[in-house]
């Protein structure tokens, strides 16, 4: 990363960690800034996270690993995640994903090369009753049908403007 | 409750949150129901404790033995092996006994059916995952996992048996090895790491059955800021961790005729080795040990003291230089206080965490490193060998001098100063492979030129004993006395103990000597000290160091300090990461013992026990450092120069 971009992402991350403090327990809300901000968590961002909290990388480093919302590796401005447990299984949940496949042209755990979206499985959003269920960001869909997929991956696109992803694509370099 | 009383958790001191602190409520003289006891009955026996303490300390208080593996006396609670889980009257599941605080009178009982079969599958799930076969173990027969399969009569695998290694080793250390496949994730490691040394290195990364005791961004051990200290090798209860082990290339070179294999001896190893054959910790086997080495075929065997006795004169030296140019001169290039140099571990922790402040620690090498340099160029010339045929091996305490010891700039006589680190457990290792039993050998003293060495070397190996012999040293030198005028017996008595951070202050008497001869050319006379106070401080344990160190940032008492010891080991190096498991308060208490009864004892033999009373010593400045100690050619072998590496893990 350019001396430049590191010193502007301090900045930013700077003026994430002011916003709740140094405590220990400010740790996951700062993480949940950056994820949403940057939709990685990089190692640079860890460490100088660290590094304002007074704790080591290795435990940021912890922290993120446990949480499945919270990813080292970079996710797609959308991160659909589809439910696989038992009920959604059983209300079909095989062709949704066949259908997020094809139509995304990635496998599950991938994102697309334009950064824009990224499969992921999620193990039982609570939705059991109306499944197949799935999340795309922190908006629920249920009753999920493949030809419903089509209708939300549209209405994902059509949110983009130019520059969203400008931000994220500094923050992985 | 003796235990706790040097854990950082208990006395808050630490750093963890609170709820992974022992709950311990002290009581109060003025509140009667504050920190009452409580009474508890624990399969039929009645004890009274403090409100606070844990099941397990009240069943280890009256005698009845619980299983842990993630419990630790030097660390705080962790609660997550779960393998001393008790039925507690009324509590509808089991509980882990050593994260229960005791608030109210309850019935316990340890070895019921359902506990008994708890218990059993919890290690029959461990063992479900734990890769290893104990015959090639460095652990076999003193593994806290193993003896516990044998207390619970495993004789089956019940949920299975790894087939296969799922964890590649991981050897980019120097010092440390880690074999996840070993790994039961009791934690203990983590916590060593980052509650007890603040080096913060290892951390559980995933989740579930994904979880992995791992370095940052999993990284390799030698790439991340770990010090080498070697803390969690003592602490981890299966063979996980364990020291890099260069004993076959040792043996190889016993083995080679053409090779001379000299030997030095660390003063703490002596002090612990007795543990590796079963003796209670705190007997000392110097003398038998020296008999042992010989037979195991090394050529000579030296008192590591020697260069303990040289590194004073050297680091003492600098040290009044530096007083000297800031105090008098008003010269600041070489900054106050002066840190010592002697703990690798430290070195190495103040290299990544302290850069900016690496012009305060003492520019002398270890001991085992001026030895490493003296023998292969003094000792090689008065005895006629060439240096290339010398391998020199050196028996620390410590996982760390193997990292040291591989430092490139570590070459100054021209090849590698110190060929191999041993620890004292690899030692302990050969000697058995040799067929001896240590306690049955007959004593013997080391070899000479280096032979005599004096009290103030063996004190090296307990935290304050580098201040003590430093200042036994320098009260001698300034006021021509002779320091049991000052302190009985020249025991400097409140430099030593277990304290985590301690500061001293000495006055100097208004009567000063003569510059002696030795340091005549560095300083004219004594008249700047008359009367001064000399403000010292002593640190061990890498987290206390910390301590110490914001302390200076921020300009507190420590700033105004003139000289402080740092050992990067709880309890110096007789606590180091290389002597015997297990490791406690206890006995790391025993083994300092062991190290002062022996200094004491070269009191009772006449024997001189201040480093600048050492004959073979001021042999060396005669006939080869002639130009003194910090003279040019000390400068070149005895010195160093160290490396600001910074934190941030690239
Ligand atoms: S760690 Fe313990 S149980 Fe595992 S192989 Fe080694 S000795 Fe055996
Ligand atoms: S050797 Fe010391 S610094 Fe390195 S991982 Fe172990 S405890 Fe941490
Ligand atoms: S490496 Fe050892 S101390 Fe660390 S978690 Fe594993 S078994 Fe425990
Ligand atoms: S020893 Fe109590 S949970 Fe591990």
């Amino acid at each position: 990363m350019l001396t430049t971009q590191q010193e502007k992402l301090m900045g930013e991350l700077k003026a994430i960690v002011e916003k709740h403090g140094t405590d220990r327990s400010a740790l996951i809300p700062i993480l949940q800034d950056v994820q949403k901000c940057y939709h990685t968590i990089s190692d640079f961002a860890m460490q100088v996270i660290a590094d304002m909290l007074g704790i080591h990388p290795v435990e940021v480093n912890s922290v993120v690993t446990f949480y499945a919302f919270l990813n080292e590796k970079y996710h797609g401005k959308f991160v659909i995640r589809l439910c696989r447990t038992i009920s959604c299984e059983m209300a079909g949940k095989a062709a949704v994903a066949r259908q997020l496949e094809n139509d995304l042209g990635i496998k599950f755990g991938e994102t697309t090369d334009d950064g824009r979206f990224t499969l992921e499985w999620a193990n039982c959003i609570g939705m059991c009753d109306q499944g197949p269920a799935m999340l795309v960001n922190d908006q629920v869909f249920t009753r999920v049908t493949p030809e419903k997929v089509h209708d939300i991956l549209q209405m994902c696109e059509q949110s983009f403007g130019p520059h969203t992803l400008q931000k994220a694509e500094e923050h992985v370099l | 409750m003796t235990s706790k009383k040097n854990n950082p958790c208990a006395d808050g001191t630490c750093r963890v949150p609170t709820s992974q602190r022992p709950q311990t409520i002290s009581t109060d003289a003025n509140n009667g129901d504050i920190g009452a006891l409580v009474t508890v009955v624990i399969d039929d026996q009645e004890v009274k404790v403090p409100m606070g303490t844990t099941i397990l300390e009240a069943a280890r208080s009256i005698g009845v033995k619980i299983p842990t593996l993630c419990y630790h006396e030097d660390l705080c609670i962790a609660g997550v092996c779960r393998i001393c889980l008790v039925e507690v009257e009324g509590q509808r599941t089991l509980q882990a006994s050593c994260a229960y605080p005791i608030t109210q009178p309850i019935t316990v009982k340890t070895h019921t059916a359902k506990v008994r079969q708890a218990r059993r599958h919890i290690l029959d799930l461990m063992l479900s995952e734990h890769y290893g076969e104990c015959y090639a173990c460095f652990r076999n027969n003193n593994c806290e996992l193993q003896s516990l399969a044998k207390e619970y009569g495993v004789d089956y695998f019940r949920f299975g048996h790894p087939e296969k290694s799922r964890h590649k080793i991981d050897r980019s250390s120097y010092s440390v090895v880690r074999d996840m496949d070993k790994c039961i994730q009791c934690r203990r490691c983590v916590r060593t790491c980052i509650d007890l040394q603040e080096v913060g290195v290892l951390e559980a990364l995933g989740r579930g059955d994904k979880t992995e005791i791992a370095t940052y961004l999993d990284k390799p051990l030698g790439d991340v800021v770990c010090i080498n200290c070697g803390q969690c090798i003592n602490r981890c209860p299966t063979g996980a961790l364990r020291a890099n082990d260069p004993t076959d290339e040792v043996w190889a070179a016993i083995d080679d005729p053409t090779k001379h294999v000299v030997m030095q001896t660390a003063p703490s190893p002596r002090a612990g080795i007795c543990e590796e054959f079963g003796m209670e910790a705190g007997t000392p086997m110097t003398w038998e040990m020296n008999t042992a080495l010989r037979r195991c075929g090394f050529d000579k065997v030296f008192d590591t003291n020697f260069t303990a006795d040289l590194t004073i004169i050297e680091e003492g030296t600098e040290l009044i230089i530096r007083l000297y140019k800031t105090l008098v001169e008003g010269d600041t290039s070489m900054p106050l206080p002066q840190f010592t140099s002697c703990s690798p571990g430290w070195v190495k922790y103040i290299e990544h965490f302290y850069p900016e402040r690496l012009g305060h620690v003492s520019s002398a090498k270890s001991p085992q490193q001026m030895f490493g340099a003296m023998i292969k160029t003094w000792y090689a010339q008065i005895n006629n060998i060439d240096p290339a045929d010398i391998v020199s091996v050196a028996l620390m305490p410590c996982s760390a001098k193997k990292f040291e010891c591989n430092r490139p700039e570590m070459c100054d006589s021209g090849y590698k100063d110190i060929d191999y680190g041993l620890t004292t457990r690899e030692l302990a290792q050969m000697i058995r492979e040799a067929g001896i039993h240590l306690p049955d050998m007959p004593k013997s003293d080391f070899d000479d030129p280096f032979g005599t060495a004096t009290g103030s070397g063996v004190i090296f190996g307990a935290t304050g004993g580098v201040m003590e012999a430093a200042l036994r040293t320098v009260i001698e030198l300034i006021t021509g006395k002779k320091v049991e005028d000052f302190y009985e017996h020249a025991d400097i008595i409140p430099v030593r103990g277990f304290e985590g951070c301690r500061y001293v202050e000495l006055q100097i008497p208004e009567e000063v000597g003569p510059v002696p001869d030795l340091i005549k050319h560095l300083v004219p006379n004594w008249d700047w000290v008359k009367g001064a106070t000399l403000k010292v401080g002593v640190a061990h344990g890498t987290a206390n160091a910390k301590k110490v160190m914001e302390d200076i940032k921020a300009g507190g008492k420590f700033s105004e300090c003139h000289f402080i010891e740092f050992m990067a080991c709880p309890g110096g190096c007789l606590g180091g990461g290389g002597q015997p498991i297990p490791t406690t308060p206890e006995i790391r208490a025993a083994r300092a013992r062991a190290i002062y009864a022996e200094d004491a004892a070269y009191g009772k033999a006449g024997k001189p026990r201040k480093s600048h009373e050492n004959p073979a010593v001021l042999r060396v400045y005669e006939e080869f450092l002639k130009e003194g100690p910090c003279g040019h050619l000390s400068h070149k072998l005895l010195h160093t120069s160290y490396t600001p590496r910074g934190k941030f893990i690239g």
